[in-house]
């Protein structure tokens, strides 16, 4: 069969002269009609530029140097400009990250995806509109015609990304490139798209370039899968093949840092970080951070061998041991103590909405909405909910960041209120998401680390100085740290810098709020198992507020799950994960992309979005997704049913079942 | 010569900034992220050139800044008395051109006067251009004036030429030493613009300054090169006098508006609520009401401040100071609005930010979270705003003074210039010399601060792409 | 939106408010009516009972704040600052020194201020845009560069000078137009051209290198790349989706300043002989008018406020993310 994109040695790159950067390297692949190709790689390895490059869409100061680009007949690099922009949109379409930005904020969806009606298929006036229309049925947004004339800030997050894919399908595209297509979305609208694309292929016959850094993703919608490292691909083969035996030191270490089900020990990490492009490179680009690294992989550039059907860039290809079974270990329960150290009752925080002349208060934003947990000293306790369900808030309202507007706040035997928040500080603190904007980028580490001591006067001020060095120590940090500032340090870096100055006043509880959610996943596993070393060598309790399952599934021994602003299930990891109850529980647990092919029971596909906050729907929050609904739903909200060990859901139909 | 040094009000202040920057200077270069842009602002040739230009002007401005009376020649020894004339450092180092005055009006390079008027000629009186008492007075005859203007400014060149050649010279050895390479290869990598810092513009620039430095001394030394005014100035003194008033105006106008706008906009941003109510009050009060009417009135209160109260300010040039340094008071008072929405903005974004919360989660105390984390991240913004609003503040000096609310009428300006030139538009011929002098150093001075503006807001502006 | 300009409106009282009391406070009690008549009066007529009279002619003869003598409400009423100042509420802005009532003039010099302001404003947005446009078309080439060192200098020029210049060669020199003077209908165009020429020319410089800066930011933005992905031709995604996006604060910045237009250009005004607002204003500063000074201060003012309203308003118009409550 002949390919529908063929790339050969593609190299290109940004910046002029000397400090030309070179983000992608020597790239070869091929893609056929009807067939998904995957390109996986963590951020910065070049897997977006590759796909730029196809589309001549490379920022300013990028070009394509080198190399062969080939879509059925049409030579890609050869076209003049005028011809290129045919293909673009007519031939090959590209769908983006982030929707939001990706659309035009101040044109109607219908006339942007019109625009590229108009140009390709050279329609005009009435038959665009029908044809816009079809085009948003096709993706499943509901209410076609209406949303034709909505702008994207009026839609949801899934909503837009399919907007985005009508868009890039108005043009008939033979190839579709989807970069990190579902990234920014949530795991049930994540499964949404994904099936939208998946039938829009087979449909249309296109074929599918899915650039992704999620394994999951890959697993469930590639046919063949391409490993990038450091601009170069060092690894390529069928889906099957690649997932049951990953040739490439890379790409095995990828999936033993995945956290899974059923883990209890340590997740094996990848040391160091992802090379620099500015850094010279010799040999193979994966060495410095290779286990099985020899002599000859630091001088010499590895060659494409062929293995079973994949190919490989690696010089110990095939020769490489067994992949050793990951241990199951299940959580020793030992340190469960009868009393809590964190006590939450009824936690209310509600943010007023002022309408009108006077600026009357016409109602309120129940971001959280009665909330009630507990931790135990050197537990820990995952929050777990999508975007906009309140969990962070949670965490804020906690340490008083934002003032609660009801509750009682528990820790360690004393009630918070206003006037002990210091004995609350020194106790509970927090480790934010983003490593960037979560360290002060004007002060040196030590200053940073050093600032909590000074603030809440922990221990002598001659001392604190040892006590920096001690830190870095403990978060597994070089002694020269404290003198420099955060833009000399990684993702990974800086995530421990900030749990590092969490630590600095020796609290009892931890607050991480989506602490790897920013990172890479080999970086991620060297942060949970920091996470959980610390735990046990200092008893920590932690809040871990997260969207990501397996991460929970790893670190967590009990589970919270949020919708709307209020806790719908809790219990034990193992019961709630595995033995979901709540409705909305079990379409999260099935949403979530496997590397294991699914068994059990089907996929559970939620309809629609999260409601707004600000007028929740009455009754169970949850009824209008809910595929259970009853009448009572729509009238009550639920009240706890217990389902054994500790385990209690809200939910009407459960309780029926009961 | 005896002499009783003077500090005026903005002499003072001008010091003072100079030692504020110095210290900021000392500051910066132990702060990285401080002085990694400045590293950049280096490598820009445009700035650099500018820059340098920008070094004479303040080179100029100081000299000028230092400020004494005179011992007058027959006062007693025990007893001294003083010549009511400030001058300065840089009137002691022209003073041929401060004391070289004609009648009135000439043109450039002129060996007569402008108009008119009955001479002795031959025993006879006769209406002719009379000859200029300094200006080309060592010719014979009118003929020998262009081969002399000409013979002037050759030597003038040629000396900035071999100065600037020895310069360089000894530059290059100097480079070559330190960087422990050969005399050649480093004039090789100079040539090819290949150092860290832009060699090229850097000499040219010096060049073409001592040339025409050299030409303008040679020149000046027999002519009034930019002629006369009415009452027979040179022009060229008064149009370098006004460099120190443009200056002046520029920088500590500032220095006014930086307390104001960085306390009020970063307040109002950071504690939001009733403070940021009050301050948004204030400033769109004083938003609204026409710069040019505000400025107006105040300048005429202290007009009349002045005139009632003469025991106070002795001389004329205490007089024209306090009514300067009125002027930068009450533009700064006018000017910190913009900045200080800029940093509220700034402030309220940085305020969300996860260090900032860190911060408060240790429950550190609010001035210590403005000082460490606010500030240090707006003060990029600062910065640019400093740079960027000097050249406004100097062209607003000429407009301000046109409309008559600017610096005293005897105080010499660009704008005064410009101001009582204007009038002379409609005389045949053209008296265009004055204008011309006023607008071409403004207009250098202008210019050279807008090309260095732009290179500090590339290098420090993060949306630009310019910062690492 | 009713609501909303309501509010706006009711917020706009206490700053116009604050200005009176700022005004007063300047002319009055910082520098008092004596202060005034002696100024007005020259240093060689200063007497006592020149004083008075002055203050009497010109109505500064009450108290400022609290007239003692008078009773009932009168205490409050008769006296400078309700007068003065807080009638001005009432647009009663009184006489100027040279007899004349201030809201007639106001009334009579608008029109030219327009005639001359109006044609500016719109030009210059125009002449920028296109000019701003040009340079982001051709961004990082010779002839962006080259555009922006253009700017620069045009914006390191003087204002002034650009009159001056245009005055002497177009109108004297030249003899194209007319150097100064004014008249209605159509026979005033050709006083009006040269003005509004020199002013466009003034105001390139910043204004271009402003705009280009805007649509610069614009065109790293991603909807961007994703309308060049879609195959539209560089010049449709400059004109359709950068512009309209881009224009977004170019217009809102430029609405804030519509109200003022009616002041007129101090200074162009001035220069070109125009009977507008603004060389009313500077003819009462050089003449130490007070009462037209305050006049203009309230005037201006207000006009701000209005345009700082008409700008949220303009915002709701053109940025459909943005809506009034």
């Amino acid at each position: 069969m002949k390919p529908l994109l063929r790339v050969d040695q593609l190299v290109t790159e940004i910046g002029h002269g000397a400090d030309a950067l070179r983000v992608v390297d020597g790239v070869s692949f091929q893609i056929a009609a009807g067939e998904t190709y995957a390109l996986l790689g963590e951020s910065g390895c070049g897997k977006s530029m590759t796909a730029l490059s196809l589309m001549r869409l490379l920022p300013d100061g990028g070009r394509i140097v080198s190399g062969d680009i080939r879509l059925g007949e049409t030579d890609v690099r050869a076209l003049p400009e005028r011809d290129m922009r045919r293909v673009r949109g007519g031939q090959m379409a590209m769908i983006f990250q982030e929707p939001m930005l990706a659309l035009n904020p101040v044109i109607k969806v219908g006339e942007q995806i019109a625009e590229a009606l108009v140009l390709h298929q050279g329609l005009r006036g009435q038959a665009t509109w029908d044809a816009a229309r079809a085009l948003l049925d096709a993706v499943g947004v509901p209410d076609a015609t209406r949303r034709l004339d909505t702008y994207p800030f009026e839609l949801s997050g899934g909503l837009r990304q399919r907007v985005m894919i009508a868009m890039a399908l108005a043009g008939q595209p033979r190839l579709l490139i989807a970069d990190e297509p579902t990234t920014a979305l949530d795991v049930t609208i994540q499964a949404q798209v994904l099936d939208v694309l998946r039938s829009l292929r087979a449909e249309r016959q296109m074929g599918m370039l899915l650039i992704t850094h999620d394994l999951g993703v890959v697993a469930e919608n590639a046919d063949r899968v391409g490993v990038m490292y450091a601009g170069e691909l060092v690894e390529e083969g069928a889906r099957d093949v690649f997932f049951s035996a990953p040739q490439h030191p890379y790409s095995r270490m990828l999936f033993e840092a995945l956290p899974r089900p059923g883990d209890g020990g340590r997740l094996t990490t990848i040391p160091g970080q992802v090379p620099k492009l500015d850094d010279p490179m010799r040999g193979c680009r994966f060495a410095p951070r290779c286990p099985f690294a020899v002599a000859r992989c630091r001088d010499e550039s590895p060659d494409w061998q062929a293995i079973n059907g994949q190919r490989v860039r690696c010089h110990l290809a095939g020769a490489l041991p067994a992949r050793s079974a990951r241990e199951v270990t299940t959580h020793a329960n030992s340190t469960q103590t009868a009393q809590a150290l964190l006590q939450v009752d009824g936690l209310k925080v509600h943010f007023p909405i002022r309408r009108g002349l006077i600026q009357r208060t016409v109602g309120h934003v129940r971001a959280v909405d009665d909330v009630t947990l507990s931790i135990q000293a050197g537990r820990t306790l995952a929050l777990v909910g999508e975007s906009g369900c309140g969990k962070t808030t949670v965490g804020k309202a906690l340490l008083r960041l934002i003032e609660p507007t009801a509750g009682r706040i528990v820790l360690g035997g004393e009630t918070i209120t206003a006037k002990n928040v210091s004995t609350l500080r020194r106790q509970a603190q927090m480790v934010f998401q983003d490593p960037f904007s979560s360290l002060n980028p004007r002060m040196r580490v030590a200053g940073i680390l050093l600032e909590g001591m000074d603030a809440l006067r922990v221990g002598a001020a001659s001392e604190r100085r040892d006590a920096v060095a001690q830190l870095l120590r403990q978060v597994g940090l070089p002694d020269d740290t404290g003198g420099r500032y955060p833009h000399a340090f990684s993702g990974g870096q800086r995530q421990r810098i900030a749990i590092a100055r969490a630590l600095a006043v020796s609290p009892r509880l931890v607050i991480c709020d989506e602490p790897t959610s920013a990172l890479d996943v080999s970086v991620q596993a060297q942060i949970l198992n920091l996470l959980k070393d610390l735990q046990d060598s200092l008893g920590l309790a932690y809040l871990f507020i997260t969207h990501n399952l397996a991460v929970v599934e790893y670190l967590a021994h009990e589970v919270a799950v949020m919708y709307l602003g209020r806790i719908v299930e809790h219990g034990a990891t193992g019961d709630v994960l595995r033995a979901p109850c709540h409705p909305y529980t079990l379409a999260l647990v099935s949403a979530v992309p496997r590397i294991e092919l699914q068994t059990g029971p089907g996929i559970i596909r939620l309809a629609g979005d999260q409601p707004s906050p600000l007028n929740p729907p009455s009754g169970c929050h949850f009824h209008p997704r809910c595929p259970h609904a009853s009448e009572v739903c729509r009238q009550t909200y639920p009240d706890q049913t217990a389902v054994g060990g500790g385990h209690w859901v809200r939910c009407h139909w459960v309780a029926g079942q009961a | 010569m005896n002499m009783q040094p003077v500090i005026l009000w903005t002499d003072a202040l001008i010091f003072a900034l100079l030692a504020v920057v110095l210290a900021l200077v000392w500051f910066i270069r132990r702060q990285e992220h401080l002085r990694a842009p400045w590293r950049v602002v280096a490598q820009r040739p445009m700035a650099m050139g500018a820059a340098l230009v920008l070094s004479v002007f303040v080179v100029i401005g100081l000299l000028d800044s230092l400020h004494y009376r005179a011992q007058l020649t027959d006062s007693p020894a025990d007893k001294p008395q003083y010549s009511v004339e400030v001058l300065s450092m840089f009137d002691a180092l022209v003073d041929e051109l401060r004391t070289q005055q004609e009648k009135t009006y000439s043109a450039p390079l002129a060996m007569q006067l402008y108009a008119k008027e009955f001479v002795l000629r031959d025993g006879e009186t006769v209406r002719d251009y009379p000859r200029l008492q300094y200006g080309g007075a060592h010719l014979k005859h009118a003929d020998a004036r262009l081969p002399d203007i000409a013979r002037r400014s050759l030597i003038g060149l040629a000396q900035g030429l071999a100065a600037s050649l020895l310069l360089f010279c000894l530059l290059a050895v100097w480079q070559s030493h330190r960087t422990h390479a050969s005399l050649g290869t480093w004039l090789t990598a100079w040539a090819g613009g290949r150092l860290d810092w832009p060699g090229r513009m850097v000499v040219l620039i010096v060049a073409l300054m001592l040339m025409l430095g050299g030409a303008l001394a040679h020149l000046a030394a027999g002519y009034h090169v930019f002629g006369t005014d009415k009452v027979g100035q040179d022009v060229l003194y008064i149009s370098l006098k006004s460099i120190r008033t443009g200056l002046v105006i520029g920088t500590l106008t500032t220095l006014v508006t930086l307390p104001l706008a960085i306390g009020f906009g970063i307040a109002a941003g950071y504690f939001r609520g009733w403070v940021d109510d009050i301050i948004q009050y204030i400033y769109t009060v004083l938003n609204s009401i026409p710069g040019v009417l505000l400025i107006a009135a105040a300048v005429l209160i202290v007009q009349v401040y002045i005139e009632s109260n003469p025991d106070i300010f002795d001389t004329a040039a205490a007089r024209a100071d306090i009514r300067l340094l009125a002027l930068c008071l009450i533009m700064g008072v006018t000017s910190w609005t913009g900045l200080a929405r800029l940093l509220r903005g700034e402030s309220l974004k940085l305020r969300t930010l996860d260090y900032v919360e860190a911060a408060r989660a240790f429950g550190v105390s609010n001035a210590r979270i403005i000082s460490r984390h606010i500030f240090p991240n707006v003060f990029h913004l600062v910065l640019i705003a400093i740079v960027l609003d000097f050249s406004g503040l100097v062209l607003a000096e000429a407009v301000l003074s046109y409309v008559g609310v600017g610096v005293d009428p005897s105080m010499y300006s660009w704008g005064n210039m410009i101001n009582g030139a204007r009038l002379e538009l409609a005389r045949e011929p053209v008296v265009w010399w004055q204008l011309g002098a006023a607008f071409a150093f403004m207009f250098t001075l202008v210019l050279a601060a807008n090309l260095f503006a732009d290179g500090v807001r590339d290098a420090f502006d993060p949306r630009l792409g310019g910062r690492r | 939106m009713f609501a909303y300009i309501l509010r706006r409106l009711l917020y706009a009282v206490p700053i116009l408010i604050g200005v009176n009391l700022l005004t007063f406070a300047l002319f009055f009690v910082v520098n008092t009516p004596d202060d005034m008549a002696r100024l007005q009066l020259g240093a060689k007529h200063v007497t006592p009972e020149a004083i008075e009279r002055w203050k009497v002619e010109h109505g500064y003869d009450k108290p400022l704040l609290l007239n003692a003598k008078a009773t009932g409400s009168a205490q409050l009423t008769d006296t400078i600052f309700f007068q003065r100042s807080a009638a001005m509420f009432a647009f009663e802005f009184g006489k100027g020194d040279d007899g004349r009532n201030i809201g007639n003039e106001i009334r009579t010099r608008m029109g030219p201020s327009l005639a001359i302001a109006l044609p500016v404003f719109v030009i210059g947005l125009l002449v920028n845009i296109t000019f701003a446009l040009l340079m982001v078309f051709f961004r990082a080439t010779y002839l962006d560069l080259w555009g922006v060192v253009l700017c620069v200098v045009l914006m390191s020029i003087s204002g002034l000078f650009y009159i001056i210049a245009g005055q002497y060669f177009i109108a004297k020199l030249w003899n194209l137009l007319p150097i100064s003077g004014f008249a209605g209908g159509i026979d005033g165009l050709r006083f009006i051209l040269l003005p509004v020429l020199v002013s466009v020319m003034a105001g390139i410089g910043s204004g271009a290198r402003w705009y280009r800066t805007i649509f610069l930011e614009e065109i790293g933005k991603d909807y961007v790349r994703t309308a060049r992905a879609k195959g539209l031709s560089e010049v449709r995604v400059l004109f359709r989706h950068v512009l309209k996006n881009g224009m977004i604060p170019i217009l809102t910045g430029a609405v804030v300043v519509l109200p003022l237009l009616f002041m007129g250009s101090l200074i162009t005004e001035s220069f070109f002989g125009i009977p507008g607002l603004g060389s009313y204003t500077i003819d009462a500063i050089q003449a130490q008018d007070f009462a037209v000074v305050r006049a203009m201060v309230f005037l201006g003012s207000l006009l701000y406020i209005v345009g700082l309203l008409l700008t949220d308003i303009s915002y709701s118009w053109v940025d459909p993310r943005v809506r009034l409550q």
